[in-house]
């Protein structure tokens, strides 16, 4: 018999084929990001089922991994803040992709 | 089912030690806005070098390796951080390299008169103490969650010096350096997910005790390798390192090139060894040989066709990273009594040591010649020796690491993995090691040629630059050049502290 | 049959994650992202992961969703995804993320009985702490280096941004982020709530060592307020120079770090709690902590200075 924690492990690894097809395919940073916290959460998710397959002693989950979990949201979301810092100014500068100009065209010289 | 335990041993403070103090540099020079921001870091660089030395030393006397229980919490509920002979030596070497970057980069992030802090010294000077600290957690760290942890630290801290300048095109690699790096995260975390999942635990040696092939583990481990080979720039996945180490500041680059992308594979070494079941997985080891073997013929091939001379050197340390990628099918297959007593570990890592010696040595004369000439063609490098000679000097002793020529760690290394290769009929690797040594001879002789041609009509020299930077240079690359003398044969040192060890 | 509810929430998550990939428009797919955010909150709660729910709810929903928001907003208008990846190239990913899932899901069937876990150790040694709340006890305690990195990866991210400031608007302000059109509803629910917002942030810091709350719930509630009081026009974002303001985000590391030490001499070495005083002090360190990813938060949404420095 399936049990909670099983349906939710297979959401996550829903959400982990998902995230990683956008991540992969979308040509737009931004996009790239949303499929990439897409995947975290996928991940998180499969932290979340292995506490949630561990409770004992007391305890309805185990709280180990879902301590990793609420560390790693935060990581999550600096990422995201950064990466959405370097895509605007790279929309202020003038470029809109990061497909690179290949290096051999860039003629500026020095360091 | 309990592991054995880990207990703090004597001198272990001085891990902690080395991981917070650059972060208390960091935060210093955060919250002081102060206009001369190195102030602090050149405080910050002896210290730390001097810890580093201090765990060496107490890893050498006590002939084991020094831990550190953090808060009495017992692994794998609490972490704990271990140095043995490897991570003491690595840790050495970070401290050595960041030094002499410090000193190549003094006074060259100035204040305008009129303000009180500026962005770059502020940016430059925080960014590093912070790679500092993240790559001695990487070096210490026993749980692999914490690891994770480290490797995004280090991401954070390694990304924004890269678009430092604020060019569009260092921006455009900046960011396909973040997406890169965080993809390669996530593979690790989701690794790390099923490994809990299955064993209930992250602790590294609590891992080795339960482990056992599965389809949960090797998914597992496949994952985290495969995020991890990402980070450390293996081809194909290696696409993102040549823009990113050649947009940074050479200070930067040399940090990058050197040791940033060496973590992660520190990381695959100990997944492979000190994580996996024993004994390991003979294809995945071939896999990682064969990708590195194209690595380094793929990329020199590249290395030579390139225009410009940051650009070369990125892709030469692509190229060199495929060389400790050998590693695996030469140790496993040794019959030396445990891995690291065989020739082709010692020769994995000197091959690691003396590259990071010789590129950070290579990225920083590249960074004085572009300074002195005005831009780094490497066609247009005529007369580069008038201009600034000890730079180039030490390019073409750090080239004769790359190139594996002797006196040099870089040949003794290759020597080494050359040993290994054949006593253990890997004839391919032979191969590979030797045609890659003829290509780095052809990219580091095209640009000593150029170097060393006489000026064409017109050349001046843009800027003069100070004695101190390029004896930091020079320091480096005789460091490499150094390396050559050691012994050939496996060195004990880097087997104090490692499972399995009689 | 009591599956059911679950089993329908799994089928929403899902189907909002496909929009969100598969929509055309980027304004939309980060709405849909906000939706699987949100939906996820519930998920963890199913999980019975409170504390989780919360943090993703405030973060991982809220903050997160406005951060992506803005930028939809800055970015420039451009044809819907006019550069369509190659066929081949589909079909070859859609390979790989189906065989990814289906080892996955596959692992996830195939659970290892007794479950691994830490709950019985972790539960074990809460009692010399005097705390309530596990999973407090794991991140200030147990834990504790994986927090102090933690923040201190915090601390670079916002160095980051900055990093992508122009050189002559180093110092100054970010953005205004007041909303394009000024709102009176806004302003009225910006005047009203940040009080409240205040008080059930610091409740959920006070609260949090014994009942779900802490740190991060707490400081996100908080950054929601100032966030809102900042897009009502009612505030402008700090200019970056502001010594006050590089006080307020190093406060929580700071704070961590000198407990940290202190250990070395109250108690069993660095970042252990001598068990008389070992709530208070944890206590301490929360609310520095909770303040300081207020602040930094805040200012990683309002991202690089862009205007120079008055």
């Amino acid at each position: 018999m399936i049990g909670t924690a099983t349906v939710y492990g297979l959401c996550a690894s829903g959400l982990v084929a998902i995230g990683l097809y956008g991540l992969v395919l979308h040509p737009t940073p931004l996009r790239k990001v949303i499929a990439f916290n897409l995947l975290g959460s996928g991940t998180f998710v499969l932290f979340g089922v292995a506490a949630r397959r561990g409770g004992a002693a007391g305890f309805l989950a185990d709280p180990v991994p879902q301590a990793m979990v609420i560390t790693g949201i935060v990581v999550a979301f600096a990422s995201t803040a950064l990466a959405v810092a370097l895509l605007l100014r790279l929309q202020e500068t003038g470029a809109s992709s990061i497909e690179t100009t290949p290096p051999e065209q860039q003629d500026n010289g020095a360091s | 089912m309990m592991p054995a335990g880990y207990a703090t041993s004597e001198g272990g403070a001085l891990l902690v030690i080395a991981v917070m103090l650059p972060i208390v540099g960091m935060i210093a020079i955060f919250a002081l806005g102060l206009r001369r921001a190195e102030r602090i870091a050149f405080i910050i660089l002896p210290g730390g070098l001097l810890i580093a030395l201090a765990i060496a030393a107490e890893v050498a006397r006590t002939g084991a390796a020094v831990t550190y229980v953090l808060g009495g919490w017992q692994p794998p509920l609490g972490i704990a951080l271990q140095a043995d002979g490897l991570s003491a030596t690595l840790m050495v070497l970070t401290a050595l390299i960041l030094c002499a970057v410090g000193l190549f980069a003094r006074g060259t992030f100035s204040t305008p008169p009129d303000m009180s802090e500026a962005r770059r010294p502020m940016v430059f000077w925080t960014l590093m103490l912070g790679l500092w600290s993240a790559l001695n957690t990487v070096f210490l760290g026993q749980d692999l969650f914490n690891l994770f942890v480290a490797l995004e630290f280090l991401t954070f801290s390694a990304v924004p010096l890269v678009c430092l300048d604020g060019r569009r095109e260092t921006v455009q690699a900046a960011l396909r350096y973040l997406l890169f790096a965080l993809i390669g995260s996530v593979f690790y975390l989701l690794g790390a997910a099923l490994l809990y999942g299955a064993y209930g635990t992250l602790d590294m040696a609590g891992l080795r005790l339960q482990a056992h092939y599965n389809p949960a583990t090797s998914v597992a481990l496949g994952l985290m390798i495969v995020g991890l080979m990402a980070k450390a720039a293996l081809f194909p996945l290696h696409l993102w390192l040549p823009p990113a180490h050649a947009g940074a500041p050479a200070a930067a680059s040399a940090v990058l090139s050197a040791l940033v992308v060496k973590a992660p594979f520190f990381l695959i070494l100990r997944l492979w060894f000190d994580v996996a079941p024993q004994p390991g997985n003979q294809l995945a080891a071939q896999m990682l040989a064969w990708l590195g073997i194209f690595s380094i013929v793929f990329c020199s091939i590249i290395a030579l066709r390139q225009v410009r001379l940051k650009l070369m050197i990125a892709y030469s340390t692509v190229a060199q990273i495929g060389y400790l990628f050998l590693v695996f099918p030469l140790v496993m297959a040794s019959d030396a009594p445990s891995a690291w007593q065989s020739i082709g570990w010692t020769g994995g890592v000197l091959q690691l040591v003396s590259h990071a010696l010789a590129k950070a040595s290579m990225f920083l004369a590249a960074g004085l010649i572009a300074e002195a000439l005005g831009h780094d063609r490497i066609d247009n490098l005529n007369g580069a020796v008038t201009a600034v000679p000890i730079s180039v000097a030490a390019f073409g002793l750090a080239g004769l690491s790359l190139m594996g020529l002797p006196p040099s760690g870089g040949f003794v290394a290759k020597l080494m993995l050359l040993t290994a290769a054949t006593e253990t009929a890997n004839w391919w690797i032979v191969a590979a090691i030797l045609v890659g040594g003829i290509l780095a001879a052809s990219y580091v002789f095209r640009v000593l040629g150029r170097a060393m041609a006489a000026p064409k009509i017109g050349f001046k020299t843009l800027a003069h630059i100070p004695l101190h930077r390029e004896l930091a240079v020079l320091g480096l690359a005789i460091s490499a050049v150094v390396l050559g003398f050691v012994p050939l044969q496996p060195f004990a040192f880097l087997g104090i502290g490692r499972v399995g060890l009689p | 049959m009591t599956l059911l509810p679950d089993l329908a929430l799994v089928l929403l998550i899902l189907t909002a994650a496909v929009w969100t990939v598969a929509v055309r428009d980027r304004r939309d797919a980060v709405i849909g992202f906000i939706v699987v955010g949100l939906l996820l909150s519930l998920a963890w709660v199913r999980l019975n992961a409170v504390d989780v729910a919360l943090t993703e709810a405030a973060i991982g929903g809220g903050a997160t969703g406005l951060l992506l928001l803005r930028a939809c907003a800055r970015l420039v208008p451009r044809p819907a995804e006019s550069v369509l990846p190659h066929p081949a190239m589909r079909i070859l990913t859609v390979l790989l993320c189906s065989a990814i899932a289906a080892g996955l899901a596959a692992i996830v069937l195939m659970p290892v009985e007794p479950p691994a876990t830490l709950a019985p150790e972790a539960a074990a040694s809460m009692g010399e702490l005097g705390l309530g709340n596990p999973i407090t006890v794991v991140l200030l305690a147990y834990r504790a280096l994986d927090t102090l990195l933690e923040k201190v990866v915090l601390v670079l991210a916002l160095i980051g941004v900055w990093t992508l400031t122009p050189d002559q608007f180093w110092g100054g302000a970010p953005a205004s982020l007041r909303a394009q059109q000024s709102s009176g509803a806004l302003t009225l629910l910006a005047q009203v709530l940040p009080p409240v917002g205040v008080v059930i942030g610091v409740y959920l810091i006070w609260n949090g060592a014994d009942h779900p709350g802490g740190t991060f719930q707490g400081g996100t509630v908080l950054a929601a307020m100032w966030l809102l009081v900042m897009m009502a026009d009612l505030r402008e974002p700090p200019e970056i120079r502001l010594h006050s303001l590089r006080l307020l985000v190093i406060l929580g590391p700071v704070v961590f770090l000198v407990a940290g030490f202190a250990g070395f001499w109250i108690a069993n070495g660095f970042l252990s709690y001598p068990p008389a005083f070992a709530k208070p002090i944890i206590v301490i360190v929360e609310a520095a902590l909770a303040l300081s990813i207020a602040v930094i938060l805040g200012m990683l949404v309002a991202g690089p200075a862009a205007r120079a420095p008055r």
